[in-house]
């Protein structure tokens, strides 16, 4: 699966900064996010020009502005609506969608589940910080019931969207969760939603220091993290807590065990391939007693894409002479001749 | 057996049945068979929302009128002189429409008691026996019987056999009117082509009626109809839809850029996502989205990605889509928006027609959004004026809102057909290679004010544009409060400049000289010109504009309305495009109106302009 080639650099990170000033809060996760996209993308081997982001509205949206590729910010919940529209016109082209869970799983909910479900080649990076920045600091359809917002004073009486577990319910063909404070994952993700043909769908953890500061603490703090997050791997035991502890399935139950001398071969191996488990993986954050994972949640490479059927259908078909054809397509339905 | 024909100029026949009865059907294969006869023709299907209305009730009676002749036909037909009525609820809603001493050929069996109480009709009162008929010439017979004894052979089930019967009664007419039944027999062949029991059938259902007529004695004559004369050339018939679809494609083909078609199906729009759907061998891409913003906005992600983006759709699509032409507007994309009017507000009339969604098409987004709009007046006209909005679209950088509506999009007419060297060049303002590397801005402006869209993958160009307000040249999010208002004012202006490149308006009747003048647009345009023509010849000189650029106005306009005191403005809404001559000509002009899901009779239109020559 892994790609090994060797691409010739054809750009830098520092290539792909704008003129223009970076307008998100000091200390803000989607600096990071950025730095991340910005350090990747000359090493995918293709020309910057053939790079498009597009976005909706939000924080996460002004991204495009800061990346010196082809992009769009557009309007709220229509980016991935907006890119199948592109992806599909111009397949050869790589598009990403940039969203957040505000643009993505509310008013965009609909545009998502359908491009999951028809799977265009698409990158989508959905910046998951479980509040309204932009608009300070409402709750959003992550944030986590009883929230005390801005807009809900005594507390959120939603329940939250598992943004991971919808995607899968989606049929989303590639989906993974990482965090803005670990670069070095982002990356290894980014790259893998890069080179999967179909929709890559990655939730980022990002911290939102104004209206949501420390939400994802627990997953970034030294102090805690090794217990609260385990880092999946295809072919890998789940094991987290530094190697201590792993999940072992219970029939259809994961459980929690100490890894005591060898029984390491009962331990879960991630396979990224298989979607049941997947879907047992996408629970855990409904569970405070099980680590919260990040990686690849699932994988599936053998499904069309949808851009790719499109333009199947029509390269079958194309016309030589379009010009010949559509006069003669003009006549063709019963066409009479008066002298 | 010879009979008497009686020569008529122009005839106007109704089939009426239950909207399973496949009366569109029939509609549609005698309009044809007298377009390709020659005649000149209009056609309205009136047909109700629901696929099955409950059988035999009056909201389940479908319509399909046709009005042919060997003049010019530019209606389908204020009344009607032949109605077919396959059943009470179809004689009972249509009787109003029937000229005195008109026609009526009704199926007996679909008289029958039950027939009669579905309709809302005393069982004891039926209006074939009691007397109410007296002054149309009523014939009757039992289509449903003759149709199964006719298919009996093909040992087709009883429901089967019965569908069958739209053939029987459209072989009558055709015995009726003089017309060969080939067309039709080609279209049953090829169209059961995989049932040839079904085909088998159909065909002798039609031409049993063909000979019922002709044996029966039923009937005291046949009537002439002889060809109209026309222009020399190439014609096909062609409904607006059809039309639409087609100067789309041609749009494309002449412009080089391979058409993207993002819609959500709806009444009465969806038959040019079915067309348009059919030819990928153009490069015609559809994709039926998940909802009408998706299928904006994709058409939009096509026209950034260099292709000519098309959506789709009727009025409560086309609000679903305005936050997304806003977006357009803002980034100075090219883009077709296709609005299908239907009788509204909310869901409406789905399958009436209607004119009331001009003022949302010209001003019905948030913010200072002006669009181009143009609109059709007959079906076939659609080919050219869809053609318009893409070339204006592509050629000045700005939405375009093409308008049709249901009457044009299924009405059909024959089409002197147009091929592409007939149509004005389109020089799309796309960049797509950039060999010097020259210092690109997004915002720079023609003279015209118009950009040129640098499309993604082109290399060295690479750009940013987004919905915010953006500065003037460079295109980077500005929120300096005068570059906003020049902004506004560029947008503005540059919807003005289209004016330049746009035709003159020129009359339809009359001149500068007349005594009044009457303003309409879209497709009122064949009621109005046939009521015009008949008040001049009555000796009232009315001069007529039909304005098919509706943003901008052709540069003229205020000219032509300034010669006249009376002007009058026609349309179907309750005074749209009235309010807006007020507004920019300040004139007091008088709105002739209706609001009814059907179009205007000529009749209407004479009297109310009568009503105020008095």
């Amino acid at each position: 699966m892994m790609e090994t080639t060797e691409h010739k650099v054809l750009f830098t990170s520092k290539d792909l900064e704008t003129d223009q000033e970076v307008r998100w809060c000091p200390g803000c996760g989607d600096y990071a996010i950025l730095k991340s996209v910005q350090k990747i993308l000359p090493e995918l081997g293709r020309p910057k020009h053939e790079f498009v982001f597009v976005s909706g509205i939000g924080c996460s949206s002004r991204f495009p502005y800061y990346m010196d590729t082809y992009g769009m910010h557009s309007i709220h919940g229509r980016a991935t609506a907006i890119a199948t529209g592109l992806k599909s016109a111009r397949p050869e082209l790589s598009v990403w969608v940039i969203t957040g869970d505000g643009d993505a799983l509310s008013i965009g909910g609909n545009h998502l589940i359908h491009t999951l479900r028809r799977n265009p080649d698409l990158n989508i990076l959905l910046f998951n910080n479980q509040i309204y920045g932009l608009t300070k600091g409402q709750f959003s359809p992550t944030s986590e019931q009883g929230k005390i917002t801005k807009s809900s004073p005594v507390g959120v009486a939603d329940l939250p969207f598992n943004p991971i577990a919808l995607a899968l319910g989606a049929n989303g063909t590639f989906i993974a969760r990482t965090l803005d404070r670990d670069p070095k994952h982002q990356q290894e993700i980014y790259k893998k939603a890069y080179r999967h043909k179909g929709t890559s769908f990655v939730e980022i953890y990002q911290n939102c220091n104004v209206f949501n500061d420390g939400t994802f603490e627990v997953f970034t703090e030294k102090s805690s993290k090794p217990e609260h997050t385990i880092f999946v791997e295809h072919g890998q035991p789940l094991l987290f807590a530094n190697g201590s502890k792993g999940i072992q399935l219970d029939g259809m139950t994961p459980r929690v065990v100490d890894i005591i001398d060898n029984n390491v071969d009962q331990i879960w191996v991630h396979d990224e391939n298989d979607m049941f488990k997947a879907y047992i993986l996408s629970r855990f954050s409904d569970f405070e007693s099980l680590p919260r994972p990040f990686g690849v949640f699932y994988i599936n490479d053998n499904k069309p894409t949808f851009d790719g059927a499109l333009n199947e259908q029509i390269s079958e078909r194309k016309l030589l002479n379009k010009k010949e054809a559509f006069n003669q397509l003009l006549v063709s339905k019963n066409s009479w001749r008066v002298e | 057996m010879s009979s008497v024909k009686t020569k008529v100029d122009h005839v106007v026949v109704k089939f009426a049945g239950d909207s399973g009865d496949g009366v569109q059907l029939t509609g549609t294969q005698f309009a044809e068979t007298n377009a390709l006869f020659g005649n000149d023709i209009a056609t309205f299907p009136d047909f109700p929302a629901e696929i099955r209305a409950p059988l035999g009730t009056v909201p389940g009676v479908s319509g399909y009128q046709i009005h042919f002749g060997s003049s010019e036909i530019l209606t389908a037909g204020d009344r009607c002189d032949v109605l077919v009525a396959l059943n009470a609820a179809a004689l009972k809603t249509n009787i109003k429409s029937l000229k005195p001493n008109g026609i009526i050929i009704a199926n007996s069996d679909g008289f029958d008691e039950k027939n009669l109480r579905l309709a809302g009709i005393d069982e004891n009162d039926n209006p074939l026996n009691n007397g109410s008929l007296s002054n149309y010439t009523v014939y009757t017979t039992d289509i449903t019987k003759q149709t199964k004894s006719a298919v009996a052979e093909f040992g087709l089930g009883n429901k089967e056999s019965e569908r069958c019967k739209n053939m029987f009664v459209l072989g009558i007419i055709y015995w009726l009117f003089d017309r060969d039944p080939a067309n039709t027999i080609h279209f049953i062949e090829s169209h059961f082509k995989k049932n040839e029991l079904v085909a088998n059938a159909n065909i002798k259902a039609l031409k049993s009626g063909y000979n019922f007529g002709e044996t029966s004695e039923l009937f005291s004559n046949q009537y002439e109809i002889s060809a109209a004369s026309y222009q020399p050339g190439l014609y096909r018939s062609i409904n607006g839809n059809q039309a639409t679809a087609l100067g789309l494609m041609a749009a494309s083909v002449n412009s080089n850029l391979p058409l993207f078609l993002g819609s959500y199906p709806i009444t009465p729009a969806s038959d040019i996502l079915h067309e348009l759907s059919k030819h990928k061998g153009f490069e015609v891409m559809t994709f039926q989205a998940e909802d009408e913003i998706a299928g904006i906005c994709s058409a939009i992600g096509a026209s950034y990605g260099g292709k000519l983006g098309i959506t789709t759709s009727s009025g409560p699509g086309i609000a679903l889509k305005t936050e997304a032409i806003g977006l357009a507007t803002m980034l100075e994309l090219p883009l077709v928006i296709c609005n299908i009017q239907r009788g509204g507000p909310s869901t409406g009339l789905p399958t009436k027609t209607e004119q009331a969604d001009l003022l949302q098409a010209l001003y019905g987004r948030n913010g200072e959004c002006p669009l181009i709009v143009v609109a059709a007046s007959t079906p076939s006209n659609c080919y050219e004026m869809v053609y318009m909005a893409c070339k204006l679209s592509l050629e000045h950088t700005i939405p375009a809102m093409f308008l049709s509506d249901g009457y044009l999009a299924n009405g059909a007419e024959p089409w002197l057909i147009k091929t592409l060297e007939e149509l004005p060049d389109i020089e799309p303002h796309f960049i797509t290679d950039n060999p010097n590397q020259a210092d690109y801005q997004p915002y720079a402006r023609q003279e015209d004010l118009s950009r040129f869209h640098a499309v993604p993958g082109t290399p060295g160009m690479e750009h940013r544009i987004g919905g915010l307000e953006k500065e003037t040249i460079t295109g980077n999010i500005s929120y300096d409060p005068a570059n906003h208002e020049t902004m506004v004012k560029i947008r503005a202006a540059k919807v003005e400049n289209v004016a330049d490149y746009i035709p003159r308006q020129e009359y339809v009747n009359g001149n500068n000289n007349s005594k009044a003048l009457i303003i309409g647009w879209g497709s009122t345009y064949g009621s109005i010109t046939t009521a015009v023509r008949e008040l001049n010849h009555e000796g009232l000189d009315i001069a007529q504009i039909h304005i098919q650029y509706l943003s901008p106005f052709p540069k003229n306009l205020g000219e032509i309305i300034g010669n006249f005191k009376q002007v009058f403005v026609a349309e179907m809404n309750n005074g749209q495009l009235i309010k807006v001559i007020r507004d920019k000509y300040m004139v007091d002009a008088i709105g002739i109106n209706k609001i009814q899901g059907q179009p205007f009779q000529v009749m209407e239109i004479k009297e109310s302009i009568k009503q105020y020559l008095k």
